[in-house]
């Protein structure tokens, strides 16, 4: 018996096959394959599932280390992180939904990566949200920002699970596609652990949770793996993008939780994207079997849909548990006392074969070899060139800009780089499971370790942080993201953390583009020196390409979450507040060619401002947050980048913390030292009096003040420990320089070696700036009220 | 000494899980870290199994669907609770809880979305106003509490009549210092003419621990354990 044949020539354009994958899976097939199996090699080979553009560059990532249990390519990257504890973490993006409906797509974002987790048998204990959208005094930037965020609330919030960190981006090159990823972290003990396989013959499939529906059939390759042409299409997008239930998924979460810890499921698997295809396909083809579907006894949302519908749909909150005949029972009782459907839909086979029955024994709708799905879907070395015109690009000198002058007002351009991102993160439940020590607004989130199987506290804690940065990217997308990476591992440093493992989203745009694979190529090239730098392996990733809208991609923008481990949480960093006379110093790699922080250097440099030698000694300002934004310059040269002295920083950084050398730490990121200064004021309710290096001759205030050369930390110190923090970096080969001291009501921020203050404000001011950025940009136009 | 020597080491405290509730077990543990027992109470259940206190913790009971706790109060439970509530057991509800005890009509008012119509998490600056019911042991009207809220629909209202009684006989329990969400008179938290019902909104839970950034929370659960201990002994509850 083979399935039924229909004429399928004409319509795998349509479903986002080319024609030369056609012909590849007729040969498979050794026929052509109808409608329904054309719909499934649809989605599984889409770019979505299949990583078909980016595969061969992902090889080149580090993924091992002693303590990595499983790695990429399965649900999620698990680590142990010892004491029996075994830490499952992941992410995803949801960048295309969001663009079209922002609520449903970010709160689908959250569902989807919370049944990765849960999915490997670990209970999610919290989320990340790095989340990148265009120009927030437009209207529909403003609307799909406050969409965004809404989702995330409205959904992380009840389905229990607490969002501890984030990032909240707004730049332009985001206003029609904007970046949702979507990070999830979950602990159990090293014994549970569940791999989606399905390896003893005869064993049932179970489909858990929601009815299937209409919605998100698609999703993966029309959404996914393509990109936006005209804003008038999104409309016809939207029923490509699905609905969350955060009720019916809470539910799933325990009853899952409670089958996996009873042992009644030998493999599991989410319905994400590609649906009920992905789920059967993957757990057959990673066990080594084949699989029988029944797609009539499906629960479904709609009467009259169609068997590729039902095979191709992504309704949320549904889960695939493999069972053996035995338990079958005891499963279909456990999820009734959770009010989770459950229904038998299929079995697993012998003979590697996915086939998908209309009823038992009844018409046979699809028959392909299960991995065909997966392992012969296309790998593509597509080409790829730097830009034309990249050599100019990194000449160009930001602060050179005539139109800049020196008159620029650095007060101005600090406050209009300062945001208080608590607009967003208070919208979040972030306490939820009592772990969270050092919350979101942070350099790093703190959470405390606890054992999974009684909650007792193993004084020990889990750091993470994750990060990107499109303007580093856009000017070098190689050092661009080992900047990243190092901006990452200082976040942990700052809340007295070791960084463990990485898993990354990589954001691009059209992979069809030359530049943009360049750009997708080099950035895993930074990654990966990065990460042998600091030892980090790579556990788990997702590419995101096709971000673009009319011919235009978006600047690339890799975004990590690194996990790290806290050993000892009575050496925590201590409370904001700043006493007055708390002294402010820099650490940072040693090399005046980067960081000019020796003093001497820093004057001979300054003396010596007239020789032409002067712009190899500048720290540029290619990248920085001051160029784009105050000077709308997008050309220029990244700093250099000391990976060692980075790695050998972050490390002296985490160690001073928990030695309680310094008061706190934060990392200098975007908008430079200046802005830092004014977070660590505002945070710290104290003013300040500080002169930070020139970085370079010529000097214009702005360089030394909002050039954002990497591996710089700021510490807060008190007096009586100055010179053992000196002696202690001067030891670990790390530069480490006094620049004033906090204290007073003015924030009053000058360079070394030159008279005055280039900013000078009041603390009050500069706070409520820092606190009004983001409520006054999303405050509600008043309506006026009808007659 | 430490506060926790003072509480009744025998007090089983009884914490109700509707399904999408999710500040249950996080309840249990910041009560068991007082020393006392604690047992799950699942809404399908009919009796209480002689706990000497109730606690209706956060969340979104079925998922805050039609409105915050309007299906949640007709579960099996409450119908147990109620009971329990009206021959003066103490029964407390946080956050949600509260809402999910407003509509049973164990305490007066209802709880309306947030002014600012958003979700907000955030310590919280409080101030006790009474302290005569289930969570005043120990504590003194004006004590300044910090504990954080965590919640979406914490607008408390009521009409002007019941104003007037919730001041004439100090049923208002606690006030923001800073009302984050709208609610009338800056009302955190009330309680029944009794005293043995009390609804908040801030999270005592969410605040047992330096560690955590707060440790006044621990003061309310302890006065609830107090509670359970002198209510039982005077009704015996444990036997019913």
């Amino acid at each position: 018996m083979t399935a039924v044949a229909s004429d399928t020539t004409s319509i795998h354009a349509a479903l986002g096959l080319t024609d030369a994958e056609y012909e590849r899976i007729c040969e498979l097939l050794k026929r052509q394959p109808n409608h329904l199996e054309l719909a499934m090699y649809a989605v599984m080979w889409s770019e979505h599932c299949s990583y078909k553009s980016s595969r061969r560059h992902l090889a080149r990532l580090p993924t091992e280390a002693p303590w990595v249990l499983v790695g990429p390519g399965e649900n999620a990257g698990v680590v142990d992180v010892g004491d029996g504890i075994a830490v499952a973490v992941r992410i995803e993006s949801h960048n295309h939904p969001s663009a079209i409906e922002p609520y449903q797509g970010a709160a689908t974002g959250v569902g989807g990566i919370l049944r990765d987790i849960f999915t490997m048998g670990a209970r999610p204990i919290a989320l990340a949200d790095p989340l990148r959208v265009g120009p927030l005094d437009e209207p529909r930037s403003n609307w799909i920002a406050e969409g965004i965020v809404s989702g995330i609330s409205g959904y992380g919030n009840s389905v229990g699970v607490p969002t501890v960190a984030g990032e909240f981006v707004s730049c332009e090159t985001y206003r029609d596609n904007p970046l949702v990823n979507v990070a999830a972290l979950g602990i159990m003990p090293t014994e549970r652990l569940v791999l989606g396989r399905a390896t003893e013959v005869g064993s049932a499939a179970v489909l858990m949770g929601a009815s299937t529906g209409r919605d998100g059939i698609g999703g993966v390759s029309v959404l996914a793996s393509a990109g936006f042409d005209e804003a008038v299409d999104d409309a016809t997008k939207r029923p490509s993008v699905q609905v969350g239930d955060p009720f019916e998924e809470k539910r799933l979460i325990e009853a899952c939780l409670e089958l996996l810890e009873a042992g009644l499921v030998s493999g599991i698997q989410d319905l994400g994207g590609a649906g009920l295809t992905c789920a059967a396909s993957e757990t057959a083809s990673r066990g080594g079997t084949g699989m029988e579907v029944d797609v009539s006894v499906v629960p479904l949302r709609q009467h009259g849909m169609e068997p590729f519908e039902i095979m191709t749909s992504e309704s949320q909150e549904r889960m695939l548990a493999i069972v053996s005949p035995a338990n079958v029972d005891r499963v279909l009782e456990i999820c009734s006392r959770w009010e989770v459907s459950a229904t038998v839909v299929g079995r697993v086979t012998g003979d590697g074969m996915l086939r998908v029955r209309d009823g038992v024994g009844g018409e046979l709708l699809a028959e392909v070899p299960a991995r065909t799905l997966h392992d012969d879907a296309p790998s593509y070395d597509r080409p790829m060139r730097p830009p034309a015109d990249l050599a100019f690009r990194r000449s160009v000198d930001p602060a050179a800009d005539p139109a800049a002058g020196s008159s620029s007002d650095c007060a101005a351009d600090l406050l209009a780089m300062l945001a208080d991102p608590s607009w967003v993160y208070r919208q979040y439940d972030h306490q939820l499971f009592l772990n969270t020590v050092v919350g979101p607004g942070r350099d790093a989130t703190l959470l405390r370790l606890r054992d999974p199987r009684d909650g007792t506290p193993t004084g020990r804690g889990l750091a993470v942080s994750v990060d990107g940065n499109h303007r580093w990217c856009d000017a070098d997308p190689r050092g661009g993201t080992a900047m990243v990476v190092v901006e990452a591992a200082l976040n942990l440093a700052c809340v007295g953390a070791d960084p463990l493992a990485l898993v990354n989203c990589l954001n691009f745009g059209n992979p069809t583009h030359p530049e943009v694979m360049w750009q997708l190529s080099e950035a895993i090239d930074g990654m990966a020196e990065a990460c042998d730098a600091l030892g980090v392996p790579v556990v788990g990733g997702n590419v995101s390409l096709y971000n673009e809208t009319n011919g235009t991609n978006i600047s690339p923008t890799p975004v990590v979450c690194l996990l790290g481990v806290h050993p000892d949480l009575v050496r925590r960093p201590v409370a904001d507040e700043l006493p007055p006379g708390t002294a402010l110093m820099l650490l940072a790699p040693p090399g005046p060619a980067a960081h000019d922080v020796d003093a001497a250097l820093d004057v001979a440099a300054e003396q010596t401002a007239s020789v032409a030698d002067g712009p190899a000694r500048q720290v540029a300002l290619g990248g920085s947050r001051w160029a784009w934004e105050r000077r709308g310059c997008r050309d220029g040269a990244l700093p250099e980048l000391d990976l060692a002295g980075s790695v050998a920083t972050a490390r002296f950084v985490a160690a001073a913390v928990r030695d309680g050398l310094v008061h706190c730490a934060h990392d200098v990121s975007d908008g430079g030292i200046a802005v830092a200064i004014a977070e660590m004021c505002c945070h710290g309710g104290a003013g300040v009096h500080a002169r930070v290096p020139s970085l370079g001759s010529p000097a214009p205030a702005a360089r030394a003040l909002f050039a954002e050369p990497p591996g710089r930390v700021l510490v807060a110190v008190e007096p009586g420990n100055v010179e053992r923090l000196a002696s202690a970096a001067a030891a670990a080969a790390v530069a480490c320089r006094p620049l004033g001291s906090f204290g007073g009501s003015r924030v009053q921020i000058g360079r070394i070696a030159e008279p005055g203050f280039d900013i000078d404000l009041a603390l009050e001011d500069t706070r409520a700036r820092w606190s009004g950025a983001l409520p006054e940009v999303f405050s509600q136009p008043v309506e006026e009220a009808a007659a | 000494m430490s506060a926790a020597t003072n509480v009744p080491m025998s007090v089983t405290v009884g914490v109700v899980q509707f399904p999408g509730t999710n500040c249950d077990l996080d309840t249990i543990d910041a009560l068991a870290d007082l020393g006392a027992r604690t047992a799950l109470l699942r809404s399908d259940e009919t009796s209480l199994g002689g706990v000497d206190a109730v606690v209706i913790p956060g969340g979104f009971a079925h998922g805050d669907y039609l409105r915050t706790g309007a299906i949640a109060r007709f579960s099996p439970i409450m119908n147990a609770v109620a009971s329990f509530a009206g021959a003066g057991g103490p029964v407390v509800g946080i956050c949600n809880g509260f809402q999910v005890l407003t509509e049973a009509g164990l305490l007066p008012g209802a709880l309306r979305p947030n002014a600012g119509l958003s979700f907000l998490c955030q310590p919280q600056q409080l101030i006790m106003a009474s302290v005569n019911h289930a969570l005043g042991h120990g504590l003194s009207p004006s004590d300044q509490l910090s504990i954080p809220i965590n919640h979406f629909e914490g607008n408390y209202v009521c009409d002007r009549a019941t104003l007037q009684r919730l001041h004439t006989n100090g049923q208002i329990v606690m006030r923001y210092v800073a009302n984050p969400n709208g609610s009338v008179d800056n009302i955190a938290g009330v309680c029944n003419e009794a005293g043995n019902v009390v609804g908040l909104m801030p999270h005592p839970e969410r605040a047992t621990s330096e560690l955590l950034g707060s440790a006044d929370g621990r003061k309310l659960l302890e006065a609830l354990l107090c509670a359970a201990a002198s209510t039982r002994q005077a009704v015996g509850f444990h036997a019913a």
